[in-house]
């Protein structure tokens, strides 16, 4: 009777409490060590691994859930089920990623030698140990660095068009749009572009020649350098241009000695970008350099080898059954230094963007 | 600016007729540079149509043994979508799931070098994806596959029987879906953080626990970019060639709806890349028309892609 009353009073003693009931921090590194023991035990009991994996797996994200719910309510639950499922995605995204760098490591490092990378293939058409990528490498670099000197400049002054003189206008928007279909274009449309042009050009059926595989890579690299070099432009604040006008500079030195400099780090990062993108690139050079088993120096005429090129046609001879294992660690070697290749391009991009970044910058 | 000047001096003169002739030059090589750009992309265009309609007459031996090119280029661009397609079922989830840890779930600490990592990712050559393809992955899959064959084999896609290499067109489409990953997500991070701060915290205000706030205000803000940045990764994947080139022991242009099996589907670029070294006369041209093929099909989804971005970016 007396406690009645006291409610009648004092209502808010029997109202929930406003928190509700939650789970200690500790909750789900106890729930997982559970997990994993239970993993652990179907391991034991003959699962395998990938079925030990999976029996972890459903044990937590079951038991969170479970025990979510039953202490914190069924939105909560959700809340922290979702949450599984997205450290999931991410896990099982950075698996593969992570097995493929280590892969190519620990299967190239033994093959990386001096030897191996200042010898060619000269004279070992299938068969032969040793051997080696100085062919491939020089090829890459010499390929590589033809399609840069085309394409920079054109893609450079393209895009100072687009967004110095171009402004908004029907061209600009054309071209605009013209750029965006070309960043799709695939890679080997560029190389079979490549090997069309070149039959007319020489009349030869099947052209083999190494400015082809620039001719390809630049139609590659293009779209890459306007679209990165119009991004950079277009962050110039206008009143460093309206000031250099003030002062009576024309507008093209106002370009080359203001607009062009002050963008100039992310400009830099982004044709470096593009040149580490096309270093990669297999299928064009495949259709038009052909097979070389020595540096081949003169792009107008005769094959080149590239690396890229290098470990496809490589990969067809490692079944071969006395020679096959020296072709597997060819390949691999040159997998691996490719990556360090492409891999230092885009370290070197980063830094100069970091160190040169503009203080107006966002 | 300098005309405006009343009475130049002499030198003033010589000085603005220099800049002016300057500027032209200036402007005019940039314009030309930019229609330069414009030629190049007529004449990929343009060559390959030269070249790619002597295909039409081909048959017989010169179309691969089918009765004309059609018949050759038709299961190519099945297999291409259909292994494209499956490759984006694969790298959806994974890519929104990796993309909201990175922008939502990590903390600060993590989710910079996460990044970092999936930009470094992007850059490994198509060639080493290949090459790991089948050294690593298509082993491991057989198992899968064989678990698929029992369990789900009454769907056709997992009709088996199942190949034993394991290089078959699921497999191929696990490493596209994989390289399309680093692009698909680094566009996903990057408009999952443009989210206005002000609708999220409205969110949490009222309450909302992590996971709705994400479905009611980045989820509807990210809408059209997400499909944008799908759509783009989709057209990477249909142009994708040496990954699939090296995975996929291919059967040539069958259409097969089975992807677990060895006899499989090709795709365009993997049927060029793996006939062009032998490949000669007509053979040549039924291979460009292919491509010319291929290029129609990326461009269209690109070009979706662009349109829904920009539409995206009006509504936004």
């Amino acid at each position: 009777m007396k406690t009645m009353i006291d409610t009648d009073i004092h209502p808010v003693d029997r109202l929930e409490p406003i928190t509700g009931g939650t789970l200690p921090r500790i909750a789900p590194a106890l729930v997982g060590v559970c997990s994993v023991a239970l993993g652990a035990l179907g391991l034991l009991l003959g699962l395998g691994l990938v079925g030990a994996v999976v029996v972890t797996w459903l044990a937590f994200s079951l038991a969170l859930y479970g025990w979510t719910r039953a202490i914190e309510g069924s939105r909560q639950a959700t809340d922290s089920f979702v949450r599984t499922l997205m450290w999931t995605a991410f896990v099982l995204a950075m698996v593969p990623l992570v097995s493929l760098i280590w892969t190519v490591v620990a299967r190239g490092a033994p093959v990386l030698t001096p030897a191996f990378l200042n010898d060619d293939m000269s004279g070992r058409a299938l068969l032969g140990v040793g051997g080696g990528i100085y062919h491939a490498i020089m090829g890459t670099f010499m390929i590589t660095a033809i399609a840069a000197v085309i394409a920079v400049p054109v893609g450079l002054l393209t895009a100072v068009y687009l967004v110095e003189y171009g402004k908004g206008n029907r061209l600009a928007k054309i071209i605009t749009f013209l750029v965006d279909v070309m960043t799709g274009i695939p890679s080997i449309v560029a190389g079979l572009f490549a090997v069309a042009l070149f039959i007319v050009i020489t009349g030869d059926p099947l052209p083999r020649l190494g400015i082809g595989g620039s001719i390809a890579l630049a139609v590659l690299m293009l779209p890459t350098v306007i679209r990165s070099v119009e991004e950079m432009l277009k962050l110039v604040p206008d009143d460093l241009r309206e000031a250099s006008y003030a002062l009576g500079v024309p507008r093209w030195r106002t370009i080359v000695k203001v607009v062009l400099p002050t963008a100039v780090a992310g400009i830099v990062t982004g044709i470096t970008l593009a040149i580490a993108r096309v270093a990669g690139e297999t299928a064009p050079l495949l259709l038009i350099l052909g097979t070389a088993r020595v540096a081949n120096w003169n792009p107008f005429n005769g094959p080149v080898q590239t690396l890229p090129v290098y470990i496809f046609q490589s990969l067809g001879q490692t079944t071969h059954f006395k020679y096959g294992e020296i072709w597997t660690d060819r390949v691999w070697g040159a997998a691996l230094f490719l990556i360090i290749i492409v891999m230092s391009l885009n370290l070197v991009a980063r830094l100069v963007g970091k160190a040169f970044a503009p203080k107006t910058g966002r | 600016m300098t005309t405006a000047i009343q009475d130049p001096a002499p030198d003033q003169q010589v000085r603005a007729r220099t800049s002016r002739v300057g500027d032209a030059v200036f402007s005019r090589t940039a314009l030309g540079a930019a229609l330069l750009v414009v030629a190049l992309l007529a004449g990929v265009a343009i060559f390959l149509v030269v070249q790619g309609l002597p295909a039409l007459e081909a048959t017989g031996e010169q179309a691969y043994g089918k009765p004309s090119v059609w018949a050759y280029v038709g299961p190519l661009l099945f297999g291409t979508v259909l292994s494209a397609l499956l490759a984006m079922i694969i790298v959806t989830p994974l890519a929104i799931g990796l993309a909201l840890v990175i922008s939502h779930y990590a903390p600060r600490r993590l989710a910079k070098p996460v990044g970092y990592l999936v930009d470094l990712l992007a850059a490994v050559p198509s060639v080493v994806f290949g090459l790991w393809g089948i050294a690593v992955l298509a082993p491991r899959l057989v198992p899968v596959y064989d678990w698929l064959n029992v369990w789900f084999g009454w769907i056709p896609l997992f009709g088996g029987p199942v190949s034993s290499s394991g290089r078959t067109l699921l497999t191929a489409a696990v490493v596209l879906a994989l390289m399309a990953l680093p692009i698909v997500t680094a566009i996903l991070r990057e408009i999952f953080a443009q989210t206005p701060t002000t609708h999220q915290e409205a969110a949490l205000a009222l309450g909302a626990t992590r996971w709705e706030m994400i479905r009611l205000a980045v989820l509807p803000y990210a809408r059209s970019g997400i499909v944008a940045a799908l759509l783009l990764g989709l057209g990477r994947a249909l142009g994708e060639t040496m990954a699939v080139a090296m995975v996929l022991s291919a059967t040539g242009a069958i259409i097969s709806f089975d992807v677990i099996s060895s006899a499989n589907s090709n795709t365009i670029a993997a049927s060029i890349a793996n006939n062009y070294a032998n490949a000669a006369g007509l053979k040549i041209n039924v291979l460009i028309f292919a491509g010319l093929g291929l290029f129609v099909l990326t461009f269209v989804v690109n070009f979706l892609g662009r349109w829904v971005a920009t539409r995206g970016q009006v509504k936004g």
